[in-house]
């Protein structure tokens, strides 16, 4: 079992060996010979109610809490980064962190459903990187992010670029801890793409708008896309840019840059918080420091 | 089908309830999803019926609540019905508002015996 969740029970039942009996793996089944719970010293017959009033994504929003706990007490500025397949979201990463690795230090975490493709291509850009397969599974969540980051030090006082699987629906929904969900879109899509899948442009804080070179092959119109986009969020930041040609480049970079400060800020904000509390233990707690004298 | 997971987590909830409570059965759960969230419904009652299976809420009925998407419109300073996220503010026409309702996704009660 895991040390830092308690996962572990659900993954025992992943292993893969051949049977001459059928049955399954639901890590929800009850077994007739499983322990009962402590709580359970009595059973109820008759037909009641239990509110429970959870929200149904709560064990992913406190992983989602320990990850940016982590990153505040560590000054990582953490970007999330969804789009369709194919938007462009690896080589513009690629290039993104060619850059920045010289100024502060940067790490990469990639997503998708097979292949380590797309960490390769960070690594090969000379930046830690890591490849997390989903499966079948079409979004990263919080739990494993956590668990990503026992395997991949963490940038201190950096940049953490997470690229999540290509899609415009799921990730929407799951909080991995991140500063802000940055949305790439591309001219070779629809520009009513921000209306079609609203929850992601609605979740989102920044858009960019990649492979501006081709705007003059494609039938794509710029203004009623971000036209589109405003409708659904108001207050998204939007950047248009290509990442095959770098136009555009320095205004996404300085707007990670920016993020960073903030990050390094709230670090230094925490870690204040921190040290007056210590002194106020020191002053009420005990009074002068007195030394053991043998 | 982020559905799946979703299910998945509804599933845990209702189970580890009803195992620390000592009851048998989940007969039916109430979930309140809101009207604009990132929820196909039916996506939904497949993945449930799927997870279910051979758990204490392999029989249980799936009733979903849906609430009305709701906005607070930065212009009109009131509050206003909104049925998509591009939607306009119906009282003005604009687009400065923030959602102030619709997007939930809760387990709100369940039937055990």
């Amino acid at each position: 079992m895991c040390a830092t969740c308690g996962c572990g029970e659900n993954e025992s039942a992943n292993h893969d060996h051949s049977h001459d009996h059928p049955h399954d793996h639901n890590p929800y089944r009850t077994h007739p010979h499983q322990p009962r719970s402590p709580l359970s010293t009595h059973t109820h017959d008759e037909t009641k109610r239990v509110s429970l009033e959870q929200d149904i994504l709560a064990k992913n929003a406190g992983f989602a809490a320990a990850n940016r706990h982590l990153f505040l007490e560590l000054g990582v500025f953490v970007l999330n980064l969804v789009s369709s397949p194919g938007s462009g979201k690896t080589s513009l990463l690629s290039r993104t962190v060619q850059i920045l690795r010289d100024e502060f230090p940067v790490a990469v975490i990639s997503g998708d459903q097979q292949t380590a493709n797309d960490a390769e291509r960070i690594k090969a850009a000379g930046v830690p990187a890591l490849q997390i397969n989903t499966g079948k599974g079409c979004h990263l969540d919080a739990h494993g992010i956590g668990h990503a980051l026992e395997r991949l030090p963490l940038p201190k006082g950096g940049v953490l670029f997470i690229e999540n699987v290509g899609n415009l629906v799921c990730p929407a929904d799951f909080d991995l801890g991140e500063a802000a969900k940055v949305v790439i879109l591309s001219v070779t899509e629809g520009e009513d793409k921000p209306l079609k899948y609203p929850n992601m442009f609605a979740a989102a804080k920044l858009m960019l708008l990649n492979k501006t070179d081709l705007l003059p092959h494609v039938d794509f119109d710029v203004a009623q896309c971000l036209d589109n986009a405003r409708r659904v969020n108001h207050e998204l930041d939007i950047l248009q840019l290509s990442a095959r040609t770098g136009e555009g480049l320095e205004a996404w970079l300085n707007w990670v840059r920016q993020g960073r400060h903030a990050a390094l800020a709230a670090q230094i904000d925490q870690l204040e918080t921190e040290l007056a509390a210590a002194r106020a233990h020191l002053i009420h707690g005990g009074g002068t420091i007195r030394r053991s004298v043998i | 089908m982020h559905e799946f997971s979703l299910c998945e987590s509804i599933l845990e909830t209702i189970t580890t309830q009803a195992h620390q409570q000592g009851f048998r059965r989940i007969r039916r759960v109430w979930l309140e999803i809101g009207a604009l969230a990132n929820v196909e419904l039916e996506a939904l009652r497949f993945a449930f019926a799927v997870v279910r299976e051979k758990t204490v809420a392999a029989q249980a009925e799936l009733d979903i609540i849906t609430l009305q998407g709701r906005a607070w419109c930065l212009d009109c300073t009131q509050s206003v019905e909104i049925n998509q996220l591009f939607d306009p503010c119906p009282l003005c026409g604009g687009y400065q508002w923030r959602l102030t309702g619709g997007n939930e996704l809760r387990i709100k009660e369940m039937e055990v015996d």
